[in-house]
């Protein structure tokens, strides 16, 4: 019996309202629990923070792309390469696609213990669970892509929900994956024809159905069945000038939905990396923030959830499934570009991207992520997100709780970019006083996602009966402390358990813990027309069989953590 | 200003390539002599120090600026000489291994004999000589980056290597001797003067930039377009040369609508000259070809 007593600390947690108190927090056997014998071991927290462990909502960390991104960019990983921290690690480089150790490790010694793959291309499931296998720490989950797929688009255009459901079932289980994700819906189908679709009413070639009928039809479905997560979306129009009407379009096509789930999710849709969503003017000279329409619209609809995909104004790496807008990016920047089509299902694009503080238009996309962070009412509802890498490295989060955290350290940001006048005049950042406080970042990255993605009951709080993944921060938060202390203690945490395993200790990985695949088994009735629908676009179209296309055995995912839904119903 | 002098002497060939980072102006300066021998190196996955493999003598200055490094011996072996320096003063005095130079911003490295490929890859500033030969890859950018040379200058005595300038921005290549093929590949600016003879593949895929070519070229990019005859100086003589732009296939901003090109400039040939020159050229070209298609040495023929 492996008994941990954290003690004393000043606890923050919002799944049982404590917000600062000096508290106890008791582990047993990988649980939170009431108490502990006198022979548990004890880590003394005195004068420092405890919270949960953090959930990361939307991450590109494994897969063909990350992986393609890894072998066209080996001026990543040129400097910064580290040897191991202890006998049970090892080596690690990269830097916006760090390898799957660093990737693994870096997570943990920030104090998260649960990250998704935020767009799994079902064709190459198998390696995404080969990367996430091979990550240590973390517990993962993979969402695949059904925007742009066939199956998805033909049955949607019948408006045959059930067949879109059933279809759904069998691909979660097919690619083990946890979500439904949805990438510029339409769009990445129209640039196999070298088309796109930038607004929701934007027909899609061939399959003549329009980004609004594929986004309400997958809501309906992924209610239907009742899946733990909401559709995860990635809307259309991504990254240009004057797109916020687009995402505002996008929000709407939400309403009137409700969130059938027993897993105590409210929203019906989570809207991913807003920041790239939330642009105003008509070019990049009038380009301007329009981080307040969005977070009015989002403040007021609780149906909604969003991450913020804020900007870190590094070098970077941007990856996506949306494959036009890679081509959009390459034709603007002339940086390589590698771009892929998947068969039946979605694309990828990727091309390395510098977010230069010099830059006009860099420092107004950093502005508009820290905005939508600040401007956002229920914390509950807004997580923080770089869009690893697409905005800037995972492991920059710290530097944007700083910002978030100290008015400070944001205005001498702010203030001391190379375009400031232009920046401030096209941004609402220096007009907002609000300072994220440790409480409502513990909302944001932990109790916020977790309940999102339908986890709240396993992840992302300290009520006894859940996961015990606790984190022990150096940052005392009744102060005083600079926005550099808070950046210092968010990168290394003092001590980190992972379901009830200690795997950081000072800043050190320590173990490499008890990983675990989270996937969802949903189970419907037995559709014979779906099952003859898959059979025979396997022998038509793909370049693969059925055999060789699942996702199966202790190969790929040796420690599963399959959530079931019942979705069948009396014929 | 005074200038301190310390002296590096290897003392036995490393089995690989040993890497050595630390040695140079930054590195060393500000140390005692001891905690420059304890300063590590790398050879595989090995750590090793200075200390190991050289003999150290002589003394620091407190800065990089006030610093001068001398290593001496055989460092054909050896790796990352003068990475990364900014300031002071770095002699080789052997043949030295890959990377000399790289990334360095600043001051002046002299190396006096052969130094393989990527010397002065990604350099940003200060003087890079180098007496004898250079190999592939001269001021060019790292394996998948697209910023190579960005500023300073690179001399090279004798020939240098394939791929010279490849992505380079700014700064300037000097070659003495004659190049090897592909020159200027993907530049974006900078100037790079051949005083002796190319191959072929100069400036392809050359977006901005300038390559100044006294001596012959074998063959010629297809991309280039002869705009007529200016006078360029080089080192100070002014000379009579054909100007040509492109790389035409490649993408090129403009300023004021008018397209910016990359420039070729090549001596021109007299007369005389040109029907000699071909001719040489011609006999180069059969000579090549026939190496390639002759037997290898030791067999007998059928």
């Amino acid at each position: 019996m492996a008994e941990y007593l954290i003690k004393n600390g000043f606890v923050f947690d919002p799944v049982t309202g404590v917000k600062g108190d000096r508290k106890d927090v008791a582990i047993r056997d990988g649980k939170i629990v009431d108490s502990v014998s006198s022979s548990a071991k004890v880590y003394d927290a005195s004068g420092k923070t405890v919270m949960a462990g953090a959930v990361e909502v939307h991450a590109h960390v494994a897969g063909p792309k990350v992986n393609e991104g890894r072998n066209y960019r080996p001026e990543d990983k040129l400097f910064g390469t580290r040897v191991k921290d202890s006998k049970d690690t090892r080596m690690t480089g990269g830097f916006s696609i760090p390898t799957t150790f660093k990737t693994g490790y870096s997570y943990a010694k920030m104090g998260y213990t649960v990250v998704m793959e935020a767009a799994m291309p079902p064709l190459y499931a198998r390696h995404v669970h080969e990367e996430m296998r091979d990550t240590p720490i973390i517990d993962q989950g993979a969402f695949p892509v059904f925007g742009n797929n066939w199956f998805v688009l033909e049955y949607l255009k019948n408006n045959e929900l059930e067949n879109t459901a059933a279809y759904i079932a069998w691909l979660l289980r097919a690619s083990k994956g946890y979500a439904v994700k949805v990438v510029n819906p339409g769009g990445t189908e129209a640039w196999a024809w070298g088309l796109n679709c930038l607004s929701v009413n934007d027909p899609v070639p061939y399959f003549d159905i329009t980004p609004a009928q594929i986004v309400k039809g997958l809501i309906e479905a992924n209610e239907y069945l009742g899946l733990p997560h909401s559709i995860h979306i990635h809307a259309n129009n991504l990254g240009n000038p004057g797109n916020f009407q687009t995402t505002l379009d996008t929000f709407k096509l939400a309403e009137g939905y409700k969130a059938n789930n027993k897993f105590g999710r409210e929203q019906t849709m989570h809207h991913t990396h807003v920041q790239f969503h939330s642009y105003g003017g008509d070019n990049w000279g009038n380009f301007e923030s329009k981080a307040d329409a969005i977070m009015d619209y989002v403040n007021a609809n609780p149906n909604l959830t969003i991450d913020t995909g804020n900007v870190t104004l590094d070098e970077t790496t941007t990856m996506t499934a949306d494959g036009p807008f890679e081509h959009h990016l390459t034709e603007l920047n002339h940086l390589k570009w590698a771009n892929v089509d998947v068969e039946l299902e979605t694309a990828a694009g990727i091309v390395p991207y510098v977010y230069s503080p010099d830059i006009k238009v860099c420092a107004i996309q950093w502005a508009i992520g820290l905005e939508l962070a600040l401007l956002a009412k229920d914390p509950m509802r807004c997580f923080i997100t770089t869009d690893h890498p697409n905005a800037g490295p995972f492991t920059r989060y710290p530097r944007i709780m700083k910002w978030l955290m100290s008015k400070e350290s944001r205005d001498e940001r702010l203030n001391t970019f190379k375009h400031a006048d232009k920046v401030i005049s096209s941004t609402l950042l220096a007009g907002l006083d609000r300072e994220i406080s440790f409480y409502e970042l513990a909302q944001m990255t932990r109790a916020g996602p977790a309940k999102a993605l339908g986890l709240a009951g396993t992840y992302g709080g300290l009520a006894p009966g859940m996961d015990a993944d606790v984190v022990v921060y150096d940052i005392n938060p009744e102060g005083p402390f600079t926005g550099d202390d808070i950046e210092r203690a968010f990168t290394d945490a003092s001590y980190v358990i992972k379901t009830g395993v200690p795997v950081v200790q000072d800043g050190r990985v320590i173990s490499n813990g008890n990983k675990r695949t989270l996937w969802v088994d949903a189970k419907v009735n037995e559709n014979a027309q779906v099952m003859r629908d898959v059979e025979e676009k396997f022998l038509k179209y793909y370049s693969v069989s059925l055999k060789n296309y699942e996702v199966q055995g202790h190969h790929y995912i040796p420690n599963p953590y399959a959530i079931e839904v019942d979705a069948t119903s009396e014929v | 200003m005074r200038m301190e002098t310390v002296t590096l002497t290897i003392k036995k060939t490393p089995t690989l390539m040993l890497e050595a980072e630390a040695i140079s102006p930054d590195g060393l300066a500000g140390k005692s002599l001891d905690e420059i021998r304890a300063l590590p190196v790398y050879m595989g996955r090995e750590q090793f120090t200075i200390g190991d493999y050289f003999d150290v003598a002589g003394a620091t200055g407190a800065t990089a600026a006030e610093t001068k490094v001398v290593v001496k011996g055989d460092l054909s072996r050896v790796k990352y000489l003068g990475t990364k320096m900014s300031a002071g003063e770095l002699v080789i005095e052997g043949n030295a291994d890959m990377y000399v130079g790289a990334w360095m911003s600043g001051g002046k490295l002299t190396a006096k004999g052969n130094v393989d490929a990527f010397a002065g890859t990604g350099m940003k500033g200060g003087e890079l000589l180098i007496e004898g030969n250079a190999g592939n890859y001269l001021g060019s950018a790292y394996r998948g980056d697209w910023r190579g040379m960005q500023a300073g200058l690179i001399r090279v005595k004798g020939n240098v290597g394939s791929d010279t300038g490849y992505f380079m921005n700014g700064g300037e290549i000097i070659i003495e001797g004659n190049a090897d093929v592909h020159v200027g590949t993907h530049a974006e600016g900078g100037k790079i003067v051949i005083k002796g003879n190319a191959k072929s593949r100069l400036g392809g895929q050359m977006v901005e930039g300038t390559i100044i070519l006294l001596g012959t070229v074998d063959v010629m990019m297809p991309g280039y377009k002869y705009i007529g005859d200016e006078d360029v100086e080089v080192d100070g003589a002014k000379i009579v040369m054909s100007a040509y732009v492109g790389d035409l296939g490649e993408r090129h901003r403009k300023r004021k609508g008018v397209p910016i090109y990359g420039k070729l400039y090549i001596k021109k040939a007299e007369p005389a000259d040109a029907a000699a020159s071909r001719e040489a050229r011609l006999a180069r070209a059969r000579e090549a070809k026939k190496a390639r298609f002759a037997p290898p040495e030791g067999t007998a023929s059928a």
